[in-house]
């Protein structure tokens, strides 16, 4: 790509950082309070054009330590959802879920917020990962590059699901941009010292990255590997009462983003029978055995890799932002 | 039950015939809840001559809804007060399930309690498998923990005794007359995992081969067994409100089993201080950083390390 001049972008004004919104993901939840507590302590001065809120997102399943209570949280954002009709009777994460699009939303208003940054944590072996809907928001590829070099230490994958901002249903969908940061792996409540400080080490990355930006730094651009998800594979179940008829296969266990082949083990039944995967086509499995997701008939998640070109970017200028506002009015007239 | 030395100091014990295999005592730990449902199909592979070998789903409901209880604990639930408990379905779900389980496979302390129950359990902590005995003076079950160890060396199974007056909790398998708990992990809970799943399968063959061999008359020669003891219960540091304020610290993160010295670093509080151990000598810490446990204020337990002699057993 050859492209000298910067992307130039709108600064990011307010960004809101949301631990909790699976009550039992322990490192968002408890980076969110030392947050709020470091900045109850600091009375931290004018941040001058960034604002960053920080917020527990489900507040009854994090004080009972579980993923929900009611309907999960993450899965009640798209504008179908979100829009629908209200009854009295409607699931607690439903009405938390339009709470939510009233402060950091509404999504896809101008009032929404700049960016959500939603943690997360899994069982699965997957290092950290951004999870976002497009493959082209060059904020959050920039800033996941960033955090790259940042920490070289840690595995890092940008995982990319194909689905429209209309049908995109998690909390991270209600800002202009946003992603979930997620890292694992991690027992359900349960906090590890050292997926803490990942997370804590990150968003520190992150919300510096938005002050170089918001204070006019180029960033070059390069590349970034992206993962876009393909499909889902559940575990062989019994027919009758349901229940899984194998394991993931010790073979795979743990190999997240480790190119699964056709006729790899995928399954070991009970009775040691090994299962193979009968794609055409090898892929990147990710989520291996994600406790959560039993429920929701995926096993593991499968996804093609491309490399993508990011250009260079920068944050618009008023002047710059004024004079795109007045010239796009002036060819509304014309 | 009766074992009573004879002159060569043999104990003699009655055979093991009515063996029941507990799987689900907490609903969200997989593999015992997968391997009770394979064997409540097919249980072939668990069938040994002279015994009969019961799998059994110990709470149905926190298995459906895949929690580690309902309304209270089921493995602390097997108190005489709670087993003599009148009200019926007043009660809590457990306590009513820890009443059925005393019928059908105690009733615990008489005659017609089930010789033995292997409880199977899954931790998040780093423990490797852990057989669980309840006292010191079970010779039989220290022999059959010998048996398995030699069994499965090189591979590791180490034993967990808690004996402790006040730690010491009113387990499902406690209805028995020799109660064996099986500890594997590390696994989330709600987790498969193929390799921790056969691990506890293996350890239970060889405990049912050692019923089988005992009940035909083998005798097996006095024995020494070494064994973890329950010391004391660590918690997590908290704040005034009871907040959780420090995490396991790195170094001792999956240390479970490893010596931990006074002094070194125990606990990493969320703005990165360290906390140290503070006690006055080495102790063995286990179920480190187990999930179930932040709610009943444990971080750690400690163990000190101890030789138990085992008498020798045969067949009375």
């Amino acid at each position: 790509m050859e492209v000298d001049e910067p992307v130039l972008l709108p600064r990011l004004a307010r960004v809101a950082v949301c631990g909790g919104t699976h009550g039992n993901e322990l490192s968002g939840v408890y980076l969110v309070r030392e947050l709020l507590k470091e900045a109850q302590e600091k009375e931290r001065d004018d941040e001058g054009p960034l604002s960053v809120q920080t917020l527990l997102s489900n507040p009854r399943a994090t004080q009972q330590c579980r993923r929900y209570i009611d309907a999960d949280l993450n899965r009640c954002f798209s504008l179908a959802t979100l829009n629908g009709p209200v009854s009295e009777a409607a699931p607690y994460e439903i009405i938390l879920a339009r709470e939510l699009n009233a402060s950091l939303g509404p999504k896809g208003s101008q009032e929404a917020v700049d960016l959500v940054c939603d943690l997360h944590n899994t069982t699965a072996n997957m290092g950290l990962c951004f999870i976002a809907y497009s493959d082209k928001d060059w904020i959050c590829l920039h800033i996941f590059k960033h955090l790259q070099r940042q920490m070289p230490d840690i595995p890092m994958r940008f995982i990319h699901f194909n689905i429209s901002k209309k049908e995109s249903y998690s909390l991270d969908s209600v800002g202009k941009h946003g992603f979930a940061l997620e890292i694992g792996p991690q027992p359900h409540g349960v906090v590890r010292s050292n997926v803490y400080t990942a997370m804590k080490v990150g968003v520190r990355h992150i919300l510096d990255w938005i002050h170089y930006f918001n204070s006019g730094s180029v960033f070059e651009g390069g590349y970034v590997d992206v993962f876009t998800m393909v499909k889902n594979i559940d575990y062989p179940r019994d027919s009758q009462t349901h229940n899984i008829t194998a394991a993931i296969h010790p073979r795979l266990q743990d190999r997240d983003f480790c190119l699964l082949c056709p006729e790899d083990p995928l399954f070991q039944t009970f009775s040691g029978e090994e299962l193979t995967y009968k794609g055409n086509e090898p892929l990147y499995p990710f989520f291996i055995n994600e406790c959560a997701y039993y429920e929701k008939g995926i096993a593991l998640s499968l996804a093609r890799k491309k490399r993508v070109m990011i250009p260079p970017i920068r944050a618009q200028t008023e002047v710059e932002k004024q004079a795109s506002e007045q010239s796009f009015a002036s060819e509304e007239e014309e | 039950m009766s074992t009573h030395n004879n002159n060569n100091n043999t104990a003699r014990v009655t055979a093991a015939r009515r063996v029941a295999i507990f799987g689900g005592t907490h609903g969200n730990e997989m593999s015992g809840v997968a391997l009770v449902n394979l064997w409540t199909k097919n249980g072939a592979e668990i069938q040994r001559k002279g015994v009969e070998t019961r799998p059994f789903l110990a709470n149905p409901w926190a298995v459906e809804k895949c929690v580690r209880y309902v309304d209270t604990d089921l493995n602390r639930a097997f108190t005489p007060e709670n087993l003599s408990a009148p009200g019926g379905d007043e009660l809590p779900y457990e306590v009513q399930r820890a009443q059925e389980i005393n019928k059908i496979f105690g009733p615990k302390g008489s005659q017609e309690a089930y010789d033995v129950i292997f409880d199977l359990h899954n931790t998040t902590s780093n423990m490797g498998c852990t057989l669980i005995l309840e006292s010191s003076k079970d010779s039989f079950s220290l022999q059959m923990m010998n048996y398995i160890k030699k069994a499965i060396a090189p591979a590791s199974c180490l034993v967990l005794l808690n004996e402790h007056p006040h730690l010491k909790y009113s387990t499902s398998r406690s209805v028995a007359r020799h109660p064996v708990g099986l500890e594997v992990g590390p696994q989330p809970q709600g987790v498969l995992r193929s390799n921790i799943f056969q691990a506890m399968r293996v350890i239970l063959k060889h405990a049912l081969d050692f019923i089988e061999l005992f009940n035909e008359g083998m005798e097996f020669p006095s024995c020494t067994v070494e064994v973890f003891r329950v010391l004391e219960s660590i918690d997590y540091p908290r704040d005034a409100n009871g907040n959780i304020i420090a995490m396991v610290h790195p170094n001792l993160q999956d240390c479970d089993w490893e010596p931990l010295n006074p002094g070194d670093p125990m606990f990493q509080t969320f703005d990165g201080q360290t906390v140290h151990y503070q006690g006055s000598s080495t102790v063995y810490p286990t179920f480190i950083n187990e999930a179930a446990y932040y709610e009943k204020q444990q971080a750690f337990l400690t163990t000190r390390r101890e030789t138990l002699a085992a008498n020798a057993i045969s067949k009375a």
